[in-house]
């Protein structure tokens, strides 16, 4: 595997990834990485093919182009996941939440997320019917586990209310408690702050650093919110039109006249 | 003012039903003697029913609202208080052993005829259950279950008759092939969701009868096959009136075991992946549920029970034709899930018994059986959408603990 420049430690490297839908564009020739243990932002005006990208990382789309490795933690060997399916990547270590709120919405909180579980665990049929002592102790262990995160996420108070009952903010952070029972190295948050007042806005900033640094878990984000991207966000990329059109510190791209021409008529920051 | 405004709606709402009913409540054409019999009783009678039911339909219309216009807090203790009643464990292990002795004793207490009609009820219990897999927790619309029923039922026929097998073998047999034959369907489908897969199982129901209907040298086409066996006991012979007994206590046997199974299912990792697909494709993948491998268990499991309820209905019956899994089999089922509470076993069971028993025993108004059915469903919808008892989901308690 080719190793850029200043790059130590990658656990998601994304090469000239091309995406198109008949004959649009979607994404075309990203290049991306994340490194252990970082935050990193992908931002753009709408339209500009941040979804897709997450689409083609976590499986639900197969990318027309390009290549995606991961590298696991510990694992040593970087992984192409190109064309697996979203399940396949997911239990590979890779967990996203979505734009639009996708919960499981009649069933309660604790089953939300011990559905995250499922990927972890292995009872089969027989298992359920005849209910072993393997089953029985796995099941205890999802249970225990699921709420453990539901507690750390502070959703602790709605534990056994249906997910479509819960107030906006936190069905948001259920997303992300379900996301993380996946055990993930990597997650991906597909606007986590879209709709949230600055307080709850603000909580998530807080929630995201400590999921990092608590769960070493890294990050890579898609927010429009760019106050919490500037201040959580250790590198940003910055995509218009399916291109990357920069990359760096939220300095950096703070005065990066491209990133402002795309921008252009929007209060950037 | 409001007042008059109201019998004015029923007013119209009586003229309405008195022009739709007119054709066949009123005119009667009397083919021999050649004259017309105009019945204006009848229509007096329909007016002035369907009005005043309009005020009653109303009035319940508008209770309901005022319900869900209550705070949500107050309706969940309102449901906690039904569910407390129905989780009290009193009252459940009174029932249960007050339905244990009832269906102990049944047969002893009622004539034959009733008896028969019970094992049906309970086969179709069984068949509600099998769907309650695919159309109440996986989400899957089945139209074609029966197709899987007519497996089963064929399966103990054709053994029975070229090779003597007896009901037990065949019972799991009939299981296993109703399994295949749900693996078969679901390969195809599996991209398929909503109207588009209804479309599709129904057609599978269709080609499977048509198969039989057709296939002379195999199925024996339309006249079926009769003669086949009822169940062996410890070879003993029974008559036919110990034999219905025996295969009502077999079915009662088959119920337990089915409702035992499907509660376990239900509350498992894989009756929650079921669930999950059901309520969101795209998220329940990105967690990590393989949506080929849910699915397919999903349909095979369900389809076992059905296979499993037609070796059971061809050895009830000692008689199979294609004319008994028609589309409308396949409806009924659905409309026991439908109605019973899409998830809920307990639900599905009354659905069952309704669906079944009623129209056994409101013989009377069996002209008007299919009116009924439409009646009860619209007015299960307009009420109780979720079904007369829907599923409700498992909460875990947690006081006191620390992880």
């Amino acid at each position: 595997m080719r190793r850029e420049k200043n790059e130590r430690d990658p656990i998601l490297s994304v090469r000239r990834l091309g995406m198109s839908f008949g004959g649009l564009k979607a994404l075309d020739g990203i290049d991306l990485y994340v490194e252990r243990g970082e935050i990193v932002a992908l931002i753009g005006p709408n339209g500009a093919g941040k979804t897709t990208f997450f689409n083609c990382i976590s499986g639900i789309y197969a990318p027309t182009e390009g290549d995606i490795f991961i590298m696991k933690p510990q694992a040593g060997t970087a992984k192409r996941i190109n064309g697996l399916k979203p399940n396949q990547v997911t239990s590979k270590g890779l967990a996203r939440t979505f734009q639009n709120i996708r919960l499981f919405q009649n069933m309660t909180v604790l089953e939300n997320v011990m559905m995250g579980r499922h990927v972890r665990t292995n009872a089969g049929i027989a298992g359920a019917i005849f209910r072993n002592r393997k089953t029985r102790d796995e099941e205890k262990q999802i249970v225990e586990r699921s709420y453990g995160i539901i507690k750390k996420i502070g959703l602790a108070y709605y534990v056994n209310e249906c997910a479509k009952n819960l107030p906006y903010g936190a069905q948001r952070r259920l997303e992300i408690a379900r996301a993380i029972a996946t055990e993930p190295f990597l997650l991906l948050l597909d606007e986590p702050a879209a709709g949230m007042n600055p307080q709850e806005t603000k909580e998530l900033d807080m929630l995201i650093q400590r999921i990092r640094d608590e769960e070493n878990i890294s990050i890579l984000l898609i927010e429009h919110d760019m106050k919490l991207v500037m201040s959580i966000s250790e590198r940003i990329y910055v995509v218009d039109y399916g291109k990357k059109i920069a990359e760096g510190t939220p300095e950096e791209i703070k005065i990066n006249p491209e990133v402002i021409k795309a921008y252009l008529g929007e209060d950037a920051y | 003012m409001r007042k008059f405004a109201e019998i004015r709606k029923s007013l119209y709402v009586a003229l309405w039903f008195i022009f739709l009913t007119f054709p066949i409540m009123v005119i009667r054409i009397n083919p021999l003697e050649k004259t017309v019999e105009w019945r204006w009783m009848n229509m007096a009678l329909v007016g002035i029913g369907t009005f005043f039911l309009s005020f009653l339909w109303r009035y319940l219309i508008s209770k309901k609202e005022e319900g869900s216009k209550r705070a949500e807090e107050k309706q969940n203790e309102k449901i906690s208080k039904l569910r407390r009643l129905i989780e009290n464990r009193k009252i459940i292990a009174g029932s249960v052993v007050a339905g244990a002795l009832l269906a102990a004793v049944f047969p002893f207490v009622v004539s034959l005829y009733q008896t028969n009609i019970m094992t049906t009820a309970l086969i179709y219990v069984m068949l509600g259950l099998g769907l309650n897999i695919v159309v109440g927790l996986a989400g899957l619309l089945d139209l074609g279950y029966v197709a899987f029923y007519a497996v089963g039922a064929y399966a103990y026929a054709l053994l029975n008759y070229h090779f003597g097998l007896n009901f037990w073998m065949v019972l799991p047999v009939g299981a296993a092939l109703g399994a295949l034959f749900g693996i078969l369907l679901g390969f195809p489908v599996l991209r398929l969701r909503g109207d588009y897969l209804a479309i599709v199982t129904l057609g599978f129901g269709e080609i499977i009868r048509l198969i039989l209907e057709n296939w002379n040298e195999f199925s024996f086409g339309p006249s079926g096959i009769s003669n086949i066996s009822r169940p062996p006991l410890f070879g003993i012979e029974l008559s036919v009136q110990n034999a219905t007994v025996y295969m009502y206590y077999i079915m009662i046997f088959l119920c337990l075991v089915t409702i035992f199974i499907v509660k376990r299912l239900q509350d498992s990792r894989i009756g929650r992946a079921w669930v999950a697909l059901r309520e969101d494709e795209v998220a329940c993948q990105a967690m990590g549920i393989d949506r080929t491998k849910t699915k397919l268990t999903a349909f095979a499991l369900g389809a076992t029970w059905a296979g499993m309820g037609g070796v059971v209905f061809a050895a009830k019956t000692t008689f199979v034709n294609p004319a008994s899994f028609t589309i409308w089999e396949s409806i009924i089922i659905l409309c026991i899930v439908v109605l019973g509470g899409m998830g809920s076993v307990i639900g599905v069971i009354t659905g069952a018994f309704i669906i079944i028993l009623l129209p056994e025993y409101l013989r009377v108004f069996s002209e008007f059986r299919m009116l009924m059915f439409g009646i009860i469903l619209v007015v299960m919808m307009v009420f109780r959408p979720g079904g007369i008892i829907s599923g409700v989901r498992r909460t875990y308690k947690f006081e006191g603990k620390n992880f």
